[in-house]
């Protein structure tokens, strides 16, 4: 079985958030970059699904040279080799079509990436990608079984999960509790220095939605504390203050 | 020409945040001169409950009432919107966020070569040019996205534009889906789901526990103040994955994120991989005895103490005035 899981390359979920160049550009001082918490999953389970069947795990990041340490993280991880796509992520759209052309000329049996990226959450590309290669998507997966060519799967709804069959092949993206992070050790670091990274050049410069300006949220006042001896105060407040109740 | 919606049912009822998106479709339609409001609904569900969609603003619902799109199975939903969006000679296509949503959405866009935008937070800035303000980096910050397409979709986030139930009823017409094999492609053997509860994503008021609670069989006081305020249940991430409370409850940076009116926090610190998932709540109430807890600086009300004696005393305080 050939598998391909996507990751982005994005900051720290503890990272704080701000832009420069007159809110048009993502200030990365002192900013740390990881392999998306979500996508950390997908790939946590492929090399599962690898070891299992014996097959062959690429991955794939599309980004300029700064996601290298990242693809290198995934290659520790387990990966067999990588794949980046040299171009920073311009929108959903733009990635979509970068994964779709490299996933048809791989032949990959499964795809699997995070059901989100952490830092534009369009949770978009996997369906993007199968309606491109014209095989089924499901978004949010949180297991994922493969026997054979048949794959069972159950798919996170509002309140519950639901239960899915299908065959390869297809695209998931994933989430907890699909599998746990995996963390690298001595061994995985020692040799994806030496497996194999190839850069390729985008397919196609095609945008869809491009962000062009941000903008953070007005900053919170400060907290309102009532005694706790006085609950009451609290039910009052938020009926004719706040009016939320 | 006509903006399309897609709407969602829960047990043969429209949710209300695909109420919100028709609102929100209503209000566009306003500003961009895009005709009139049509929404499209899929699967078994009454047709009172479908005209009752035209008091949020809609003219007009299709039903493609086949029983086959019961099931949300994700590949036939997007086949059957692209007809509808077809048929209605639609531009833009406006639905609520949503775990099929979300799913169906990122497929139209490519049949539909159309440009898409999720976490949508605002109406478009259309004069000129259209720009759409969404939600980025869980919540932390937003974004100004230019779309380029003529065909656009607009996946909105919870409470984006105010509910307005103003309208009259609309029009219902059967409409008539062809699906072939390949949109069912998958199956859905089974579904688990807490019946009769106030869905997590959707909840106005939600109440949610950490480890201060200290263990599973503390969570009564947190069920009876969801209880009294109608709201739903949630967890700290560190408390679903000691399998105290079910995943789906887990709100967080790698959960659920939730945008209710109201969020109510009992024995949660709030690290910030928490806040990500609550940041969007109108208003925030934090219950900790520990008063250096980070969640208190995010918070709009707070009480400093042991919330075993305060939940009880407060659910009391609820039940007194509501």
């Amino acid at each position: 079985m050939k598998i391909l899981v996507c990751i982005t390359h994005v900051p720290d979920t503890t990272s704080k958030i701000q832009f420069t160049a007159d809110n048009t550009k993502f200030d990365s001082t002192g900013v740390q970059y990881i392999i998306g918490p979500y996508d950390d999953y997908a790939l946590a389970r492929a090399v599962e699904l690898r070891d299992q069947a014996s097959g062959k795990l690429t991955v794939l990041n599309v980004g300029e040279a700064d996601s290298d340490p990242t693809l290198r993280k995934a290659l520790a991880i387990g990966a067999d080799d990588a794949i980046r796509v040299n171009s920073a992520p311009k929108d959903s759209y733009f990635v979509a079509q970068q994964i779709a052309h490299y996933a048809k000329e791989g032949g990959y049996d499964l795809i699997l990436m995070g059901r989100e990226s952490i830092d534009f959450n369009g949770g978009m590309v996997h369906g993007m990608v199968g309606e491109l290669l014209g095989i089924p998507s499901f978004s949010p997966v949180m297991k994922l079984d493969v026997d054979g060519s048949s794959v069972k799967m159950a798919r996170e709804i509002e309140g519950g999960k639901e239960m899915l069959e299908a065959t390869l092949p297809l695209i998931a993206g994933c989430q907890e509790p699909i599998a746990e992070w995996k963390i690298p050790n001595m061994r995985g670091i020692m040799s994806a220095r030496t497996k194999p990274l190839t850069v390729v050049e985008p397919v196609s410069q095609d945008t869809q939605a491009e962000a062009s300006k941000y903008e953070l949220p007005p900053a919170k006042g400060a907290v309102k504390l009532v005694d706790k001896d006085n609950v009451a105060e609290l039910v009052r407040l938020l009926k004719n203050e706040a009016k939320v109740l | 020409m006509s903006i399309l919606v897609y709407i969602e049912q829960a047990e043969g009822k429209v949710k209300k945040t695909s109420l919100e998106a028709v609102s929100f479709a209503n209000a566009l339609a306003a500003q961009t001169g895009e005709g009139d409001v049509v929404a499209v609904a899929l699967g078994t569900i009454s047709k009172e409950e479908l005209a009752a969609v035209g008091k949020a603003g809609a003219s007009k619902v299709l039903h493609g009432a086949d029983s086959k799109l019961d099931a949300g199975v994700i590949q036939a939903h997007a086949s059957a919107v692209a007809q509808a969006f077809g048929q209605v000679e639609a531009k833009t296509l406006v639905l609520a966020k949503s775990s099929l949503g979300d799913a169906v959405a990122a497929r139209l866009a490519i049949k539909l070569k159309a440009g898409l935008v999720s976490n949508v937070v605002d109406l478009p800035k259309t004069d000129g040019g259209y720009i759409v303000k969404r939600s980025i980096y869980t919540g932390k910050a937003f974004a100004e996205t230019t779309v380029t397409t003529e065909n656009k979709i607009l996946a909105i986030k919870k409470n984006a534009i105010d509910l307005k139930l103003d309208g009259t009823d609309a029009q219902v017409e059967e409409f008539a889906v062809s699906l072939n094999e390949s949109d069912f492609a998958s199956k859905i053997t089974s579904t688990e789901r807490a019946t009769g509860d106030v869905l997590l994503p959707e909840a106005d008021i939600v109440v949610s526990g950490g480890r201060g609670l200290k263990g599973p069989e503390n969570w009564g006081m947190v069920e009876e103040m969801a209880k009294i305020l109608g709201a739903a249940t949630a967890c700290s991430k560190p408390v679903s994955d000691l399998g105290w409370r079910p995943h789906h409850e887990h709100v967080g940076q790698t959960g659920i994120k939730v945008a209710p009116t109201l969020y109510i926090a009992i024995g949660i610190s709030g690290a910030i991989q928490h806040l990500a998932g609550v940041n969007s709540s109108k208003c925030i109430v934090v219950i900790n005895k520990d008063p250096d807890a980070p969640f208190f600086k995010a918070a709009d009300y707070g009480i400093v103490g042991d919330a075993f004696e305060i939940v009880p005393k407060l659910n009391e305080a609820f039940k007194a005035e509501l």
